[in-house]
């Protein structure tokens, strides 16, 4: 029973870090139309700046964290205006291709500024583990942030697209690009912004994920990449709660079969569970039906 | 009265078909203006350059005053040129609420401010203030038509572009809506209105232009128009 719950708590931790990742991927499909495949790689990015900061600079923590932050949003609004804005209105298979292109781009970039082999990642999170259930259970500080900055990421999100007028211009652009111009919302501007607070989240993402697993090379970010892609997909593209949920199920169900079932066939196992999600409801958890237009 | 609207020359093109043939027509302030015309006349296409929705290939486009052919749509609205698009083009996912605010995007007036002109038009539209917070694709779509009218007089417009406003709706609407259309215009907004309902769009229009496949082929007072025999051969046959 103890360690049940150690796994499943270390698989919520995990899914939080999955889900802050779908969310960037979710957010930029949905008013951008078109799946970032750089994604994965701008979380690796922000992992080096953490490295180079914290470890190779000596600066606190903190710094580090607001730096690999900073650094990615950068990094994901000059892509957006490089890479993917002059290609907008162009097929999205020309910016599917373009995207993995990006995503190559990084890779290869982090490899010959940072070498082939890998380095050990200090975790930033340096606060105390916490025992349960008479020392049976011990939930490690890197853990307990990780959740706490899923919570209060999806809170400040759903407040922000809720309550503000650049979060109704995203809604509205999501809809219908057209329709959003015609009310006066700058769209290439949305679209900034979304980059921007995706790829931001895509730092935070970095940091946890590395202080999760220390081992940092120009790959860091694929996988999980992948993985918080399928998170989006299964909780339904587009949608934020559904990005939430589908991070929150991958990570507990991945942890789930590494512990009781076999570690080499738990991505076997969570892809498996993916297609069947997706053959009884195509559309994912969350997602919305999709009408046809007459 | 000066002119709110010139188009000067404009010509558009879809790849390589002639959309719009050197079409030019004003709209003097506190109008309403019609183009009638078959489907596939270029009414819409009209509209759509105007509001820089497609880009002209050739002329001009003058709103009170300034050449807006190079202005990026998003612009437009602040000016105070609203269009109430084809199709209507609510955001259907989001709430009637959340519909008419984004109207006013553009406007840095107080929530006090906006709120008296909430309820002016919720005097305008009852039914939407009973819906307030249901989404706006569970409406009907005279239902939505009235959004979409009380979207775009949300931000304040001078002047209103509509596009085939009585498209798919019952004759009761329809004559609701063109009475809205009316009284929009008595409080001191110029209309721009396309239409395939000739009749009914004559009949609230003070002039009107004829658009034949991209070319305009006649224009005048909207009441002559309605007894021209031409016009009555080809839009008016009832």
């Amino acid at each position: 029973m103890s360690s049940f719950l150690s796994y499943l708590i270390s698989g919520i931790s995990l899914g939080s870090v999955y889900a802050i990742i779908a969310l960037g991927y979710t957010m930029v499909y949905g008013i951008a139309k078109m799946l970032n495949f750089a994604h994965g790689d701008i979380i690796m990015v922000g992992a080096y700046i953490a490295f180079i900061v914290f470890t190779n600079m000596g600066l606190p923590p903190v710094v580090a964290i607001l730096a690999s932050v900073a650094g990615c949003t950068i990094l994901g609004v000059l892509i957006e205006r490089i890479a993917y804005k002059p290609l907008r209105g162009a097929s999205s298979l020309s910016v599917l291709i373009t995207a993995i292109g990006v995503s190559y781009f990084l890779q290869n970039s982090a490899l010959l500024l940072f070498g082939a082999d890998s380095k050990t990642f200090t975790s930033l999170v340096n606060i105390p583990s916490v025992t349960i259930m008479n020392g049976e259970v011990i939930i490690s500080g890197v853990t307990i942030v990780s959740i706490a900055a899923s919570i209060i990421v999806i809170v400040l999100l759903t407040l922000f697209i809720n309550k503000t007028k650049a979060g109704q211009a995203m809604l509205a652009v999501s809809e219908d690009t057209g329709a959003a111009t015609l009310m006066g919302i700058d769209v290439n501007k949305t679209i900034a912004l979304t980059f921007a607070i995706g790829s931001a989240l895509a730092g935070v993402a970095g940091v946890l994920l590395c202080s999760t697993y220390p081992v940092l090379s120009s790959q860091t970010g694929a996988m999980p990449g992948i993985k918080a892609f399928t998170a989006a997909v299964f909780g339904g593209i587009g949608s934020i709660p559904g990005a939430m949920i589908g991070g929150m199920v991958m990570g507990v169900v991945e942890n789930l079969s590494k512990a009781y079932i076999s570690s080499q066939l738990s991505d076997a196992i969570v892809f498996a569970l993916l297609i069947i999600i997706l053959l009884v409801k195509p559309t994912g958890l969350m997602g919305k039906k999709i009408q046809e237009k007459v | 009265m000066g002119n709110i609207l010139e188009v000067k020359d404009l010509n558009v093109f879809y790849g390589v078909i002639h959309a719009i043939k050197d079409i030019s027509f004003t709209v003097g302030e506190g109008e309403i203006v019609t183009l009638i015309g078959a489907n596939g006349a270029g009414k819409t296409t009209t509209l759509q350059t105007i509001t820089g929705l497609i880009k002209a290939r050739s002329g001009e486009v003058i709103y009170n005053g300034d050449n807006i052919t190079q202005t990026p749509g998003c612009k437009l609205v602040g000016r105070g040129l609203a269009h109430v698009p084809e199709g209507r083009r609510v955001f259907a996912d989001l709430t009637v609420y959340q519909n008419l605010m984004l109207g006013a995007f553009t406007r840095k007036d107080s929530q006090a401010e906006l709120n008296k002109d909430l309820e002016v038009i919720y005097t305008r539209f009852p039914r939407l203030k009973e819906r307030l917070d249901q989404p706006a694709g569970t409406l009907s779509g005279g239902e939505q038509q009235m959004l979409a009218m009380g979207r775009a007089l949300m931000s304040k417009p001078k002047m209103i572009l509509m596009d085939e406003p009585s498209m798919g709706l019952s004759p009761i609407y329809v004559n609701e809506i063109f009475d809205i259309i009316k009284k929009i215009n008595e409080d001191g907004v110029t209309v721009l209105l396309v239409e395939q309902n000739a009749n009914k769009a004559l009949s609230v229009a003070n002039r009107a232009y004829v658009l034949e496949t991209g070319k305009i082929v006649l224009e005048g007072d909207a009441k002559k128009l309605m007894t021209d025999p031409q016009v009555k051969a080809a839009y008016l046959s009832e």
